[in-house]
């Protein structure tokens, strides 16, 4: 009975696993096959733009044929570093871009605290998922329920007006507290998972060496949450270097942003405007290294 | 507990005040949906339904609609192909260069998004593509790669490789392992992380403004119309529409990845 199978020999093989056991004995090619596509798009989509970009920040309009010429000069940068107007913007950007992010830091530590020493294992999960959620909101339109509320007759002025107050308008602090709005669950998060990892041990030997509240605060939370909060700066702080949005919907002056978007778009300067983009870009890489030195990394 | 009475009290409040500083904006908008008057004053004098009629009816915005859905469909399909094939050679191999991926996936979204949009602009003209939903979709899938790979990674290092080699020895070939052995361990790790692609995909605006041609996505729709005092109304309703379709997708990313969220959105 079984003499039929016996004599059969085994089907051939098909395309797919020959070419199976070809790979299985090759794990380079098997490796290589995996990684060519993804390594492939973020290296020549992805870095070979940043490359463009980088190249022409070093060419130059031409003002009459409004023309771009290909020959390098570094004077994109002398015109930023010598117009008091790009120098003005630049630093308004950057200030705003601390402000807000310690505004976030301050903002963001009690709950962070709250979520991860203080609520129950249920009321903790809820909070992640509440602080989560909108952290994907439209970015868009929480900008623009901002410009809603602040209007001269939004829900802020009149809920000041019968203590006498008035909202800020729109303007420097408008946009201060719509960025540390948009970007304050950038911070929570990253602080609470910093927390969640701070022994009680450590609160009690400090209590019972005689630490009080600020003290043991300063001494033992601060420094062990440290990294965390650098690491949550990453994102306050890049985040609001980089936007054009929110200036235009609920501030009155220019960003580096949106010099570099009106350079793009219509007065047409890609040369100043990627010289202007690096500013940015530098300023990243440096944080970057600084958070890694702090340990902010690991923290992420 | 070694937190005294006063401080519990004092973070319950911070936090309490914390989240209505991050619900009172979205819920205000919501309201102004179904304000009756065109003016955006308030109090609102009365209730409607009849912006979002309107809203349903507007042939921009439902053009604006299907671009957004087919720019997050496009750049969710990519990310994900391409976010699963990385993941699975950073946490099956070891390589010259295998931190280097981790970084060069996180790269665009950690860049200011407008330095990503314009460097993809420049490369784009300077190739002489035209700008539409097809550059809309690299750009979107280029930063959309992150949070696939994020996902991935984080169940690859779940899921024992011995089941790989225990498939391969009982006679499975590279495909019959990744379809029978590999993907169903890792099929909500991809459905949450496509999830998430897609609602970053879909309210996305800055990259956009620099990838996209004469086409609108629903944000992009809502921000050239901000101007017009006219279409306001039916802004506020788009709001509303754009801020469920991001908030849908999370939520159920959420779940998908046991509720904890750490692993769905806390890796960014």
């Amino acid at each position: 009975m079984s003499a039929v199978t016996h004599g059969e020999t085994p089907p051939p093989d098909g395309l797919g696993r020959r070419l199976s056991a070809f790979l299985f004995r090759h794990p380079h090619l098997r490796l290589g096959g995996l990684l060519a596509a993804p390594a492939g798009w973020l290296v020549v989509a992805y870095l070979g733009s940043l490359a463009v970009l980088f190249v022409a920040a070093f060419w130059r309009l031409d003002p009459l044929a409004t023309k771009i010429v290909h020959d390098y000069s570094l004077d994109n940068f002398r015109t930023l570093v010598e117009e008091d107007v790009y120098r003005k913007i630049a630093f308004r950007t950057v200030g705003t871009a601390a402000a807000v992010t310690i505004t976030d830091a301050v903002l963001a530590f009690p709950i962070a605290y709250y979520m991860a020493r203080i609520a129950s294992p249920r009321m903790k999960a809820a909070l992640i998922v509440a602080i989560l959620t909108p952290l994907w909101a439209s970015y868009l339109v929480k900008v623009y329920a901002w410009r809603i509320i602040l209007q001269e007759q939004g829900v802020l002025n009149w809920t000041l007006d019968p203590i006498g107050l008035a909202g800020p308008g729109f303007g420097k602090y408008a946009l201060w507290l719509v960025f540390s709005y948009l970007w304050l669950p950038f911070m929570i998060l990253p602080i609470y998972a910093g927390l969640e990892r701070l022994p009680t041990s450590l609160l009690e030997a400090s209590a019972d060496l005689g630490g009080r509240g600020f003290r043991t605060f300063r001494s033992v939370v601060l420094p062990i949450a440290f990294p965390a909060v650098v690491a949550g700066s990453i994102f306050t702080f890049s985040l609001t270097l980089g936007d054009y949005i929110a200036p235009q919907i609920v501030g009155t002056r220019q960003f580096i942003g949106n010099v570099v978007f009106a350079n793009v778009g219509v007065a047409g300067n890609l040369p100043l405007a990627a010289a202007f983009a690096t500013v940015p870009v530098v300023i990243m890489v440096v944080y970057l290294l600084l958070a890694r030195r702090a340990g902010a990394f690991e923290s992420l | 507990m070694v937190e005294s009475r006063g401080l519990r009290i004092f973070l319950k409040l911070a936090t309490s005040f914390t989240l209505a500083f991050i619900y009172v904006p979205l819920l205000v908008i919501v309201l102004y949906a179904f304000n009756e008057r065109r003016t955006l004053a308030w109090p609102l004098p009365g209730l409607t339904l009849k912006w979002f009629e309107k809203a349903v009816n507007n042939p921009g915005v439902r053009d604006a609609l299907l671009t957004s859905l087919e720019a997050g469909l496009g750049a969710t399909a990519l990310a994900v192909v391409l976010g699963t094939l990385a993941a699975i050679a950073v946490s099956r191999y070891r390589f010259f260069g295998r931190e280097t991926i981790s970084f060069l996936v996180i790269l665009p979204i950690a860049l200011p998004g407008i330095v990503t949009g314009m460097a993809l602009n420049a490369t784009f003209r300077t190739w002489g593509f035209d700008l539409g939903l097809f550059t809309v979709i690299v750009g979107h899938a280029t930063f959309c790669i992150v949070v696939v790979y994020n996902n991935a990674v984080a169940r690859m290092r779940r899921i024992a490789g011995s089941l790989d080699e225990a498939s391969m020895d009982l006679g499975a070939d590279t495909w019959q392992t990744f379809r029978y052995v590999t993907f169903p361990q890792l099929r909500t790790a991809l459905l949450a992380g496509g999830l998430l692609a897609f609602a970053l995909s879909f309210d996305e605006v800055i990259v956009t403004t620099f990838t996209i041609g004469g086409q609108q996505t629903l944000p992009i729709w809502i921000l050239s119309n901000l101007s017009r005092p006219n279409q306001l109304p039916i802004v506020n309703v788009v709001a509303v529409f754009v801020i469920l379709f991001s908030i849908i997708p999370v939520y159920l990313a959420q779940r998908l990845s046991g509720g904890g969220g750490a692993e769905a959105g806390g890796r960014i």
